[in-house]
């Protein structure tokens, strides 16, 4: 472990970033005002929730678009072809060898960015739980003008179980990130967009900081 | 460096600017700004000029500078300029006292079977009391000379009382009193000069006092309409839209646009856009089915739920309203005389000639599904005794496109019936032999049940009855309207018996709830577990 020296690599890009961090606001504010329309609580008032989680779910699921033509249009989609390859070992890492303070199996490199389990992860909430929620959202917000086309409580019980399912992977996401190399790592990563890796990965030069620096 | 502290701040700046992009339509939609919503426009349009202008002066008709005698003569002038008048009124409810056009159908109406469970009955026109707000001269109903000025006497003057004064004072020898009649005569003839177009008072005489007194029977409807402010009716607001009665109860041959027993005030809602001539009774003829602002989630609501749902927050604003009348406790004497106890708001609570009574101010409405209609049991229906008999209540499912939720005033009473034919009973209440005077239920329903021709067995005992009154007036100005969460609420929703549908805040699925926040807990548990355990057994040897 000693052997390997940590370097920084130019992981995400700005537009990455960017969309991380609106969808991570956007989450956080629908699950806040959805939970309060819900009735669980009663916080910012019903009717303000109800106008800022249709307006906020609107323009998301409009930005969405854009984030899946990107997606297509980059290759970045290859990121998230699940694997199985060292899925096993990165859950054994998680379940045991974190706490002997063994290193990731995995090494993150910018052609993937994502390991087995969080490929797995997010190919389950960006192709699953993601567009479920929006079009039920969505069947929801437009249930008036679609008079009898889905049953409200069907598409209420879905959307409720999807939000707390989110709400289930938003905690142990930000749990995650504190598994870094310190603390902080991963999240000045997502922010600035280097991540530090071992240099035990192959890493082309261009990548590191230390080129792009000079 | 600096470069990459320009790209955080730059990210920074974007997120932010996209956020107050996205968000600022909403908070431009927040009520406050609803000044111009569709619906308020369309009604200001609708009522913008409200003058009424007349080519005659009644004052200057040489029939009707006369000295007058008796009612009689006066609507006898009346209808000699305005000769059908009188023809289109026998035909209306406010003469026959009867639902139906057709005079043998003797079902509902207070000259039918009808019977409520405030007064309990009218008992075909025979119980005298009932009378005094019969459109006919001296109490004689439909035997009578139509009062024209029941409605159109726009001074406020007692023509009753005046006459019965003239005809005493003539009588009498004295020239003292001669000189009083003659008095009260030009008194009359200035009051008749007056007559005019229904107001609030006109309609109130009787409207505001249905079942027996102000405020018994409506809820919605009592003498502090006379002249009520804003805050308790927008549009009859004496600071605000002061409208008539007459305004929205528009008026055909003499027939007043409005709820007639079992129908509706009109087959289907539309607005004056969809049809010029339609009567003004909904709200939608004036505020159009789309009244919020567009992008108002609220327009999604006026297909289920009723205007008034909302914009009544509660009725009996001002005076109280009665909720309770119980018949059965009627009789009892205090030294060995009727008495009459006075309870809280200064109204009676007990009245050994009618029973027990509760009065409540700002009362919540209970909500139910009606498509305008009510149904009635009337004293020719059978009724099951061990049940709350309903003697009128809503009629609505929720696959009609014509029923909306809706608020009703419920009152309670406990009314006599027939122990063998299980029907409910009309006791004569006022008169010489009425229950009032005799305080005999037995012979009192006796006498009542006779006068509509329906067997009586003898034996009588006291049902549990409920009368539902639709609330359609005192409409608050609209910030005074209900919040969101008086019904999207888990626990106090005011709509929590009406279970045929999901609403968002009110509903929830036990077991979705239970998976998901269990998954969520879990999650929880399970990261604070591997995180204290990290912290534990790695401490000190990371890196």
């Amino acid at each position: 472990m000693t052997e390997n020296k940590p370097v920084k690599i130019y992981l995400y890009t700005r537009f990455e970033r960017l969309w991380h961090w609106f969808q991570a606001l956007v989450i956080v504010i629908l699950i806040i005002t959805g939970l309060e329309i819900h009735g669980t609580y009663s916080f910012i008032g019903f009717q303000t929730a109800v106008r800022i989680h249709n307006y906020l779910g609107l323009s998301w699921l409009t930005l969405f678009a854009f984030f899946v033509f990107w997606l297509f249009t980059t290759g970045e989609w290859r990121q998230y072809i699940p694997t199985t390859r060292k899925l096993f070992l990165v859950i054994r890492y998680y379940a045991w060898d974190i706490f002997q303070g063994k290193p990731h199996p995995v090494q993150k490199s910018a052609h993937a960015k994502h390991n087995p389990l969080q490929r797995l992860a997010y190919l389950g909430i960006s192709a699953m739980l993601l567009p479920v929620q929006m079009v039920t959202g969505l069947l929801y917000y437009l249930y008036n003008d679609l008079q009898g086309l889905i049953s409200l409580p069907i598409l209420a019980g879905i959307h409720t179980l999807v939000a707390l399912f989110l709400l289930n992977f938003l905690i142990i996401h930000l749990y995650m990130i504190t598994t870094g190399h310190s603390v902080l790592g991963h999240i000045a990563g997502m922010i600035t967009g280097w991540e530090e890796v071992f240099e035990t990965a192959e890493i082309e030069d261009w990548e590191t900081k230390a080129v792009r620096k000079s | 460096m600096k470069k990459r502290i320009l790209s955080i701040y730059g990210l920074a700046a974007a997120l932010i600017t996209i956020l107050l992009c996205f968000l600022s339509p909403a908070l431009a939609a927040m009520p406050e700004n609803a000044e111009d919503a569709p619906g308020r426009r369309l009604a200001r349009q609708a009522v913008k000029d409200n003058k009424q202008w007349t080519t005659t002066d009644h004052k200057k008709m040489e029939i009707l500078n006369k000295d007058f005698t008796s009612g009689e003569e006066i609507t006898r002038a009346c209808v000699s300029c305005h000769s059908e008048a009188a023809t289109q009124f026998h035909k209306t409810i406010h003469w026959t006292w009867l639902a139906s056009g057709d005079k043998s159908d003797l079902r509902y109406g207070k000259a039918g079977f009808s019977v409520n469970n405030f007064c309990i009955s009218g008992n075909a026109m025979e119980d005298k009391g009932c009378l005094g707000c019969h459109t006919a001269w001296n109490q004689k109903g439909v035997q009578g000379e139509v009062n024209c000025l029941k409605c159109h006497n726009s001074s406020g003057f007692n023509f009753d009382e005046a006459f019965s004064d003239i005809r005493g004072f003539s009588e009498d020898d004295d020239p003292e009193a001669h000189e009083m009649a003659k008095d009260i005569q030009q008194e009359i003839k200035k009051a008749v000069g007056k007559v005019g177009f229904p107001d609030r008072k006109n309609c109130g005489d009787c409207h505001f006092n249905g079942g027996g007194g102000d405020g018994v029977k409506h809820g919605d409807l009592d003498t502090s309409l006379t002249k009520p402010n804003r805050m308790l009716d927008v549009h009859m607001g004496t600071d605000g839209k002061n409208f008539t009665c007459t305004r929205c109860h528009t008026t055909v041959d003499h027939h007043i646009a409005g709820r007639i027993y079992t129908n509706p005030a009109v087959d289907s809602r539309k607005s004056l856009i969809e049809d010029d001539l339609a009567p003004k009774i909904t709200c939608e003829s004036c505020h159009s089915a789309i009244p919020h602002k567009n992008d108002s989630k609220m327009n999604d609501h006026t297909d289920v739920v009723s205007c008034q749902a909302c914009h009544i927050p509660s009725f009996a604003r001002v005076n109280p309203t009665m909720m309770l009348w119980d018949w059965s406790k009627a009789g009892k004497m205090k030294d060995k005389k009727p008495y009459v106890e006075d309870g809280e708001f200064k109204k009676p609570v007990y009245k050994t000639i009618k029973g027990e009574f509760k009065w409540e101010k700002n009362v919540i409405p209970e909500y139910f599904r009606f498509n305008g209609s009510l149904t009635s049991t009337t004293a020719d229906d059978t009724i099951d005794p061990g049940e709350i008999v309903k003697v009128s209540w809503p009629v609505g499912e929720k696959s009609d496109p014509q029923t909306r939720i809706f608020p009703f005033k419920i009152h309670r009473g406990k009314q006599p019936y027939d122990k063998v034919h299980k029907k409910l009973l009309a006791p004569i209440l006022s008169g010489p032999k009425g229950f009032w005077t005799t305080l005999d239920m037995n012979d009192a329903i006796e006498r009542g049940n006779k006068t509509l021709g329906i067997t009586y067995s003898g034996e009588f005992d006291y049902a549990k009855t409920t009368y539902a009154v639709p609330i359609t007036h005192m409409v608050a100005p609209k910030e005074n309207a209900l919040a969101c969460t008086q019904c999207h609420i888990r626990e106090t929703s005011r709509l929590a018996n009406i279970t045929d549908l999901y609403m968002p805040g009110r509903d929830q699925f036990r077991l979705v709830d239970t998976i998901g926040w269990v998954s969520v807990l879990g999650a929880f548990v399970v990261v604070l577990l591997h995180g204290l355990g990290r912290f534990f057994i790695r401490n000190g040897r990371e890196d």
